[in-house]
């Protein structure tokens, strides 16, 4: 199962960086979301992987850790998410600011030729 | 049992700009005046936190200076953690005087060509504040991304097709640097297992070897992203681009997020990496990174004919500097290194707004006309021999740049020269006595030297073609509240200068426990939650 991920994040990391190497905005913005989906797939499976565990618990006294998943990573993806969703919306604005500005969809705001 | 009110000191600078950011929201533009002021006592009121934090904690009003504030009542290492000690409280307090100024001077003209001005500038202080307190990686991360989210509004904020097009880049470049940030921080919960700096500081001792090796890619990994934030090279392409295209002010506070890089590694490199298993790590790193840096900024600030890039090459040779010096990996470096960063944080953001109110003379098209000039080689045609008296506005014009340019470039007689003099007469002492200088010392020295001859020559062109040179130069109308800040910033400067002796003993003070992780886990496991029954009872 570890290798079935890591070769699932590897691939939407290099996808995601390539992506944001072209010159639109466009694939700039998809490259950037595969990126984030990448690194929040790693700070979720840095809790190790886990079957069929809770994450919480509410039991009185001492508890057995090995049969809870770590909440900590769970906690992080989630902010992680919401920020990540959050800087990659306002860069779509001004992604459309540009494109009405300046005519282009190109990254540096000028068609090269 | 209760905190007192001292204790809740170490949130204010958190939770002012938290409130006073989002009640401006519902505050509407057309009251300008109302919103400044508002946000003028807030800010005035950050300042006024900073002092008392820094008089706290030198005064040990807490043990060995270092204050612990559990926030939600969290027991640490578990909660977040927020953490004053004497270095925290001078950030605190240089980022308030740069708000101060950078809001005074944006009161007439530049907080209202857009919306929100006032709103995000508070969102800006909480992000920096955050950043300087915290003690949780996290955390950290949380506030990064306020204090950048802010600060993409600020760079677009009088939106036009520069600004817009440097602002792309920012955005980008600062999202990617936030991604690695993430994976840095991920990585070291997987091994180390907390994300509190001091615990973590802690729980190195304990590692096995693989999970060591592990948590060292995690630390660069998320040294990549303070990197990018500092600008070193080669991470640093986007920051003259930046600097030149943002409105004044934000770009005055713009420096100061440069520097909250820096801030972060200081601190994360010289607690972890000053003693236990990993001692010595990554230093190398920093210094040639540094170096390269410092070399970047030499020949970029030579290249610049505007002034904005010329302030953005000067922040980018202050930051190799600053990493070179903490690479260096001598502790009594670091002081001089605390002062060299106040002095050129607050003589580049003075220079930044300054530059404004000296394009005003220039009539549009003279810096096309002086590149055409220096590159069929013309001469300028002779003036008139007898001139009239300097106007007012124009002698206060060069005589701040003229400061500016001297604290930029370490002349004598203000702040800049004392903080390169000590610079070097620490980096000519480091070694053990008897033996000779090494080559490492001398390039760092001979950089130093060179990026200040650079930044000479480029100033120098700037400031005579401006002055001098410029036919018929017209006295521009000057507002008070521009140039009260800019005064304002040179004073602290010169003020910097005569007390240098007592400021530098207080940074040496705040330098020391830096590299002794041991103090600030003591006074972390010292710290308790409130009205914890079982802690309680167990004591």
């Amino acid at each position: 199962m570890e290798a079935v991920i890591a070769i699932a994040m590897g691939i939407m990391f290099g996808a995601g960086v390539w992506l944001l190497l072209r010159p639109r905005t466009f694939q700039v913005i998809t490259g950037l979301l595969l990126v984030s989906y990448a690194v929040n797939l790693f700070i979720f499976i840095m809790g190790r992987l886990t079957l069929n565990r809770p994450p919480l618990t509410l039991a009185e006294g001492t508890i057995d850790p090995a049969l809870y998943a770590d909440p900590m990573p769970q906690a992080l993806v989630l902010t992680a998410i919401v920020i990540g969703f959050a800087t990659t919306a306002l860069y779509l604005v001004v992604m459309i600011g540009a494109r009405g500005l300046t005519g282009t969809d190109h990254v540096d705001g000028k068609e090269t030729h | 049992m209760s905190l007192s009110w001292v204790q809740h000191l170490i949130l204010a600078p958190i939770l002012v700009p938290l409130i006073v950011g989002a009640g401006l929201v519902l505050i509407n533009e057309r009251h300008h005046q109302r919103k400044f002021l508002i946000n003028l006592a807030a800010t005035l009121s950050m300042l006024g936190t900073a002092v008392a934090l820094l008089l706290l904690t030198d005064q040990e009003h807490w043990p060995s200076g270092i204050g612990v504030y559990l926030s939600a009542n969290w027991a640490a290492p578990f909660g977040v953690v927020l953490l004053v000690d004497r270095l925290t409280a001078v950030m605190l307090l240089l980022s308030s005087v740069l708000a101060s100024a950078s809001l005074i001077f944006a009161m007439t003209r530049w907080s209202r060509i857009g919306v929100h001005f006032h709103s995000l500038f508070q969102f800006l202080m909480m992000g920096i504040n955050g950043a300087f307190l915290t003690n949780d990686l996290f955390n950290l991360f949380v506030f990064f991304e306020v204090m950048l989210a802010a600060s993409y509004g600020l760079v677009l904020h009088g939106y036009n097709t520069t600004r817009i097009r440097a602002g792309m880049q920012y955005i980008v470049v600062n999202l990617l640097a936030s991604f690695f940030f993430l994976i840095g921080v991920a990585l070291i919960y997987a091994t180390a297992g907390t994300l509190n700096m001091t615990d973590l500081a802690g729980r190195l001792e304990g590692l096995n070897p693989e999970d060591l090796v592990l948590l060292k890619i995690g630390v660069v990994i998320l040294a990549l992203a303070f990197l990018t934030k500092s600008a070193m090279w080669p991470l640093g392409f986007w920051l003259p681009t930046t600097y030149s295209a943002a409105s004044p002010p934000v770009a005055a506070m713009m420096v100061l997020m440069t520097k909250i890089g820096v801030y972060v590694l200081i601190r994360l490199w010289l607690l972890l990496f000053s003693e236990g298993p990993a001692a010595g790590f990554g230093f190398d790193l920093l210094l040639v990174g540094g170096l390269a840096t410092l070399a970047f900024g030499t020949i970029g600030i030579l290249a610049s004919q505007e002034p904005g890039r010329m302030a953005g090459y000067a922040a980018v040779i202050s930051s190799g500097t600053l990493l070179a010096a903490v690479g260096y990996g001598e502790p009594a470096l670091i002081n001089v290194a605390l002062f060299y960063m106040i002095s050129s944080t607050i003589a580049v953001a003075a220079f930044l707004l300054l530059i404004e109110l000296v394009e005003r003379i220039r009539v549009p098209g003279a810096a096309m006309l002086a590149l055409t000039m220096e590159a069929f080689g013309l001469e300028d045609k002779p003036g008139e021999p007898v001139g009239k008296a300097i106007p007012g506005a124009l002698a206060f014009l060069g005589l701040a740049f003229a400061c500016c340019a001297l604290i930029i470039t370490g002349l004598p007689p203000l702040s800049g020269f004392i903080a390169k003099f000590g610079l070097f007469h620490t980096l000519l002492n480091a070694g053990p006595a008897g033996t000779g200088i090494d080559l490492t010392t001398w390039v760092m020295i001979v950089l130093v030297v060179l990026s200040g001859l650079a930044g000479i020559v480029s100033l120098m062109r700037f400031g005579v073609r401006t002055f001098w040179a410029a036919q018929n130069p017209v006295a521009p109308h000057l507002q008070r509240s521009e140039v009260m800040p800019i005064t304002a910033l040179l004073l602290v400067c010169v003020l910097l200068t005569a007390q240098a002796g007592p400021t530098l003993a207080y940074l040496e003070r705040s330098a020391e426990p830096l590299s002794q992780p041991a103090l600030y886990l003591e006074r972390l496991e010292a710290s308790q939650a409130v009205g914890d029954s079982m802690t309680e009872a167990a004591l």
